[in-house]
């Protein structure tokens, strides 16, 4: 199957990158890499086993409704933001 | 004359997202609380640092169950998350967890009126944060409190023919959602929101014309206004010959229009994948029928339970049965005495108007139940009239005194007294004796102009039954 270029614009696109033509036949190459390993999976015979989305046999991992106060302040929340203002996280304008 | 006009129907579908009344965020112990300082609701589990791991609110798949049940969904014996993926500023993990493939219930139906409008499904997910869009032109503010409050998404099956019908589910559901205690329904707040999907087909056409997604709707209002606003657009567009594109529009609450809000339509593509981080929901059937046990009587049940012991007129039981503490209200009215049919009469009538006049909700009415019933009494003895009754009702509500106060401070006690009666009838029979002449000639429908004066020289407390014989026996003497 492979990756073709127009895949590689449409991950670019869904990834909000822009990459130079370069970078982008590079991608290709490593996302096609990475698709032939994952091929290599396929040569094996499944048949008989049943899919899984989890690996651990465990279901129903709950916690109880309770307020435990352990909320980060704002300053804290705020501290690793490239950039903030009035207490906000501040990022690129999103047009609507 | 021949026409191409062709007659279309409408078809919609709603998605609703309920936010979940959880005292704790979905996956951390982070407080829901609205309005609050922005940024001061979150930890590292809700704002997406690197390692953390999520863990899910018991209370969050107890009150979904709940929704299934009141909705008649089958539960999901087994359910499982799934992540969403997109970019977007205000979703700070680069993807929403929420379920995909195996939903937590399924299959449900409400019925409206006298139609059942079928349920697809209700799952569970996180709510993003907010995006607020200020005066700056190159930047937008995020507040993360939001992230990670726990919604429910309803989404129905296209069997919605009208904007009246899709405003009526909502209704309904919404009175459902209180009534269980799992959603405040506060649609300002945006507790309940919901996105429309409309689209138009010729009549007697099976399969569904293309759709439009109206997004974000928060009113019962804007509901009914954004798809009646649609199915006038489309059905122009169509009769034009033009087609309808699928899209996603925005309603705009200003100019009663949807507008198209094309920008990253192209892009969507979730790659939707099971969530690692998350282990899946069994539920078993003791689990189903401990949680069934909780659900008490809901709107239909009360309604038609109004009808057959309190013999309401269904559309008073209706009306009554729409918010639970309205239907206590009433209950508890009825209960120290009040004739039902009375009581629902002032509540719907007077209390309602008076309610919406402060903007307050029942609860908040000093007016309580037991202030109804003895002024109803009141009435029924003959201390008060009912002219009088809505003055003394007004000014309970406003202070939360008892009618029997309230009558004796102000001295509205009905004149029911003969003689007392008599010597103001007298009186102003004599300073009118033009009209009296002209009654006398056969004039009778002045009677009404002598019961007016009579009432105002008494302030409206004459008695109406003595006060119209009296005056009519004295008039033709």
């Amino acid at each position: 199957m492979g990756i073709s270029d127009s895949d590689v614009a449409h991950i670019e696109a869904l990834s909000m990158l822009r990459l130079e033509s370069d970078e982008a036949e590079l991608f290709k190459g490593q996302l096609n890499d990475i698709l032939l390993y994952i091929d290599k999976l396929n040569e094996l015979d499944t048949s008989d086993i049943e899919p899984t989305s989890h690996v651990i046999p465990l279901t129903n991992v709950f916690r109880e409704d309770v307020l435990v106060t352990m909320s980060l302040s704002q300053d804290e929340a705020l501290k690793n933001a490239p950039d903030a203002s009035k207490g906000f996280y501040r990022v690129p304008k999103i047009i609507e | 004359m021949k026409t191409n006009m062709k007659t279309y129907e409408t078809v919609i579908g709603l998605e609703i997202h309920a936010q979940l009344s959880t005292k704790t965020k979905i996956f951390c112990s982070c407080p829901t609380q609205f309005g609050s300082v922005p940024n001061t609701q979150t930890c590292p589990i809700c704002i997406g640092m690197p390692g953390v791991l999520p863990v899910l609110n018991k209370k969050v798949v107890e009150f979904v169950i709940k929704a299934g049940l009141a909705t008649n969904c089958t539960i999901s014996k087994h359910s499982r998350f799934a992540r969403k993926n997109y970019f977007y500023p205000d979703l700070p993990k680069g993807y929403q967890i929420s379920q995909f493939d195996l939903p937590l219930c399924q299959r449900g139906s409400l019925t409206v009126g006298d139609k059942i409008i079928n349920i697809n499904r209700i799952h569970i997910e996180e709510d993003a944060g907010k995006n607020i869009h200020d005066s700056s032109d190159i930047h937008s503010l995020v507040d993360l409190n939001r992230a990670g409050v726990p919604l429910m998404e309803i989404v129905t099956e296209p069997d919605i023919a009208s904007p009246l019908e899709a405003g009526a589910f909502m209704r309904k559901l919404r009175a459902i959602l209180r009534y269980l205690e799992i959603c405040d329904g506060n649609m300002e707040e945006g507790s309940l929101r919901c996105d429309a999907n409309i689209s138009l087909r010729p009549i007697g056409q099976k399969e569904l014309g293309v759709k439009a997604e109206v997004k974000n709707l928060n009113s019962f209002r804007y509901v009914e206004k954004a798809l009646e606003y649609e199915i006038e657009r489309q059905t122009k567009i169509l009769t034009d010959g033009g087609r309808i594109i699928q899209e996603t529009r925005l309603f705009n609450t200003q100019s009663g229009k949807t507008i198209s809000m094309r920008s990253k339509e192209e892009s969507h593509d979730y790659r939707y994948f099971p969530e690692p981080d998350l282990v899946p929901i069994e539920v078993s059937d003791q689990w189903i029928n401990e949680i069934r046990e909780t659900i008490t009587e809901l709107p239909d049940q009360k309604t038609a339970r109004f009808v057959r012991d309190y013999k309401l007129p269904s559309y008073d039981a209706d009306l009554l049965s729409l918010e639970k503490y309205t239907a206590d209200w009433f209950e508890e009215a009825v209960r120290l005495g009040g004739d039902s049919k009375q009581v629902s009469n002032w509540m719907m009538g007077e209390l309602m108007r008076l309610l919406n006049e402060k903007n307050l909700s029942l609860d908040k009415s000093p007016l309580k139940p037991n202030l109804l019933v003895d002024m109803l009494k009141l009435v029924t003895d003959g201390t008060i009239s009912g002219k009088i009754a809505k003055t003394v009702f007004e000014d309970m509500f406003n202070t939360g005194k008892s009618a029997s106060e309230i009558v004796k401070e102000k001295g509205l006690v009905q004149i029911s007294d003969l003689g007392e009666l008599d010597t103001v009838i007298d009186e102003i029979i004599k300073s009118n004796s033009k009209e009296y002449e002209r009654y006398k000639a056969g004039e009778t429908k002045l009677l009404g102009f002598f019961v007016g004066l009579v009432m105002k020289a008494t302030k409206g407390k004459a008695n109406p039954k003595l006060l119209n014989s009296t005056l009519q026996k004295k008039l033709s003497t």
